[in-house]
């Protein structure tokens, strides 16, 4: 319980453990309970654990500053650096805390996982600048303006917290992962660079690329320095269609959508499964005919004309009045 | 209570059992409603990939014909709730960007000054209506009936523009739902993650391991049925079961997942054909039989 006068609170943690030392590998949970001072943060409490408790006890840090990334798990099911976890914050009522090693990362021990995985998503965005000729003062400048416009991709530690719950990297190792892809958008945004359309271009066409992603928010959510890497991506998307890049399910869906809003005021369902699969992609239509005969049976395929929002026209017009002022 | 009802496309589309169980229950609760018939599609996250700004503009108008009309908006659809609240806090945190986006609303006779809030039918009933004065219109208790929550992304994420911190009751709303209704919650780590389903016509391999991951880990752990306030999540974990568990897991779709609306009105006593539970693809007559086993309440 918190209590602020008082020196010490106790704090009841939930472990993942892993020990690789034993054939294949075991894992178990473990509970331990200490005491710390009532600012303490989650951090503060597995140290605690380590050299109170359990030596065997295996955990990463670094700086204790959320500066250095290193000490990223999951606290209660989501990751958190847990430096910068104050234990009231999460555990308000004393309630035992579930501390997990990040997830869709390889586990070496306990709390530490390895970074390979991490950084090979990385390399594959190229993170470097790449300028196209080196100025004759020696120094390549950029407006204030272009660089604070990438402060928030810039802010990026490197703790792999938004790996560790995207729910796309759950199901498929070949995504790039949002950590990479908001470094790429760092790169797209930099006026220095000189490879903006060749990167777009790459992370629109490869499998695993940019329209993977689910839009599912985790990453936003879970990143402590502010990068959203979810927000990056739809500006990467957003920058591939302005760069002339459609040939994906991902720009006709968008493209679709788009359209059914300016058309209708509402969302042709029908249409917008077509338009993605695209008209003349015959085998990806005849794989949605099954679904689509399937729900009509149940009557509720989408109406084939569909429901168009009262006065519909004034969206449309509205839409042009925006579209002109662009 | 009354609110400005905005429905949202799919619930006039691909879910319209949605549509006909949240009128259904909100007229036996005495809820009254407006519906914005002149209110265009929330973008769905989609619209905004290729121009954030028109769905920004798309939803202000919204907003303002309800502020028109003094009302909330109520919505059906957790991705409608996600999109809208985020335009909402975009525009209200940035007054120059109101500004902006009003001076296209204007020729149209509009303006949003920034006072309206929307709410899901499930949040209205727990914040507006109260589960207690809920309870009271309920005539079965579903005991024996073990439901998984599904959440889904845009009622959950993110939680600044959702107001998690002023309303931390909305974390646990349709855990809370299940237990006002007599039932067991079967809690699984996937209930906040993704349905898969704005995948689905682009990486379809990818949208399917998530079908077949959450429905068949809830039915595993024993669930009779999933609860999800999102329609869009209904029709890839409903619509696209049954590829999906052949296909990953090699077995059969077995777990309905139904709305809110229709688990409330399944406590308050109402038919299947009310509910439209006759219209889920994942067969419903195991949860329906179950209900109108389960005992009357005292």
């Amino acid at each position: 319980m918190t209590d602020a006068t008082a020196n010490t609170m106790k704090v009841k943690l939930k472990i993942k453990r892993f020990d690789p030392a034993e054939s294949g590998g075991k894992t178990w949970w473990q509970d331990y309970e200490v005491d710390v001072h009532p600012d303490s943060t989650v951090l503060d409490s597995l140290i605690e654990v380590r050299e109170q408790n359990d030596g065997t006890l295996a955990l990463r840090c670094a700086c204790r500053a959320s500066i250095c990334g290193s000490c990223g798990m999951k606290v209660n099911g989501s990751a958190k650096l847990v430096c910068k976890t104050r234990v009231v914050d999460v555990a308000p009522n004393g309630e035992q805390l579930t501390i997990e090693p990040m997830g869709n990362q390889h586990v070496v021990r306990d709390l530490v996982v390895s970074l390979d995985t991490f950084f090979s998503q990385i390399n594959r965005v190229e993170p470097y600048l790449q300028p196209s000729f080196v100025p004759e003062s020696g120094e390549y400048t950029a407006s204030n303006e272009s660089m604070e416009n990438l402060l928030t991709g810039m802010n990026c530690i490197m703790c792999g917290c938004c790996v560790s719950d995207c729910t796309v990297l759950e199901v498929d190792a070949n995504f790039i992962g949002p950590a990479a892809l908001a470094k790429a958008w760092r790169f797209t945004e930099d006026p220095r660079d000189s490879k903006r359309d060749e990167r777009l271009k790459n992370l629109n066409d490869e499998d695993g690329g940019m329209w993977d992603c689910t839009r599912c928010m985790k990453c936003v959510e879970v990143c402590p320095k502010g990068v959203a890497p979810m927000d990056r991506i739809m500006e990467l998307r957003e920058a591939a269609i302005e760069a002339g890049n459609t040939n994906t399910s991902g720009y006709h869906h968008t493209e679709s959508f788009y359209n059914s809003v300016k058309k209708h005021g509402r969302l042709d369902e029908t249409r917008l499964a077509i338009d993605s699969a695209g008209w003349t992609n015959i085998p990806r239509l005849l794989d949605l005919a099954p679904i689509g005969i399937a729900a009509m049976r149940k009557g509720k395929l989408p109406p084939v004309f569909p429901h168009k929002a009262e006065d519909n026209k004034k969206v449309k017009d509205l839409y042009e009045r925006v579209e002109d002022a662009d | 209570m009354k609110y400005a009802f905005y429905p949202g496309c799919v619930a006039r589309g691909g879910a319209p059992e949605l549509y006909d169980s949240a009128l259904a229950v909100m007229a036996r609760l005495g809820i009254e409603h407006v519906e914005l018939t002149k209110a265009a599609c929330t973008g769905a996250g989609v619209l905004q990939e290729k121009n954030l700004k028109m769905g920004d503009i798309l939803n202000v108008r919204t907003f303002a014909l309800a502020e028109q009309m003094g009302l909330p908006i109520m919505v059906l659809c957790s991705t409608c709730q996600g999109v809208m609240s985020q335009a909402n806090h975009r525009v209200k945190k940035d007054p120059e960007y109101l500004a902006e986006i009003n001076e296209h609303l204007a020729p149209e006779g509009l303006e949003y000054k920034g006072t309206t809030s929307v709410k899901h039918l499930l949040w209205g009933l727990i914040e507006d209506i109260g589960l207690d004065k809920l309870k009271k219109t309920f005539t079965r208790e579903l005991t024996g009936m073990n439901m998984a929550p599904f959440y889904g992304c845009y009622m959950v994420r993110p939680s600044d523009a959702l107001e998690f911190p002023a309303y931390p009751q909305r974390e646990t709303s349709i855990e809370d739902l299940i237990e006002s209704v007599g039932g067991s919650v079967t809690d699984f780590a996937g209930k906040t993650a993704c349905c898969g389903f704005p995948i689905l016509f682009i990486n379809q391999a990818n949208s399917m391991k998530m079908v077949a991951n959450h429905t068949g880990t809830a039915k595993d752990l024993g669930a009779d049925a999933m609860v999800t306030p999102c329609p869009l999540c209904h029709l890839n974990l409903d619509g696209y079961q049954p590829k999906a568990r052949k296909q990953v897991r090699g077995d059969k779709a077995d777990l309905p997942v139904i709305h809110v609306p229709q688990l409330i009105g399944l406590a308050m006593g109402m038919s299947e054909k009310e509910l439209g539970l006759q219209k889920h693809i994942v067969s419903t007559k195991e949860i329906v039989r179950k209900a109108e086993a389960a005992p009357a309440k005292s």
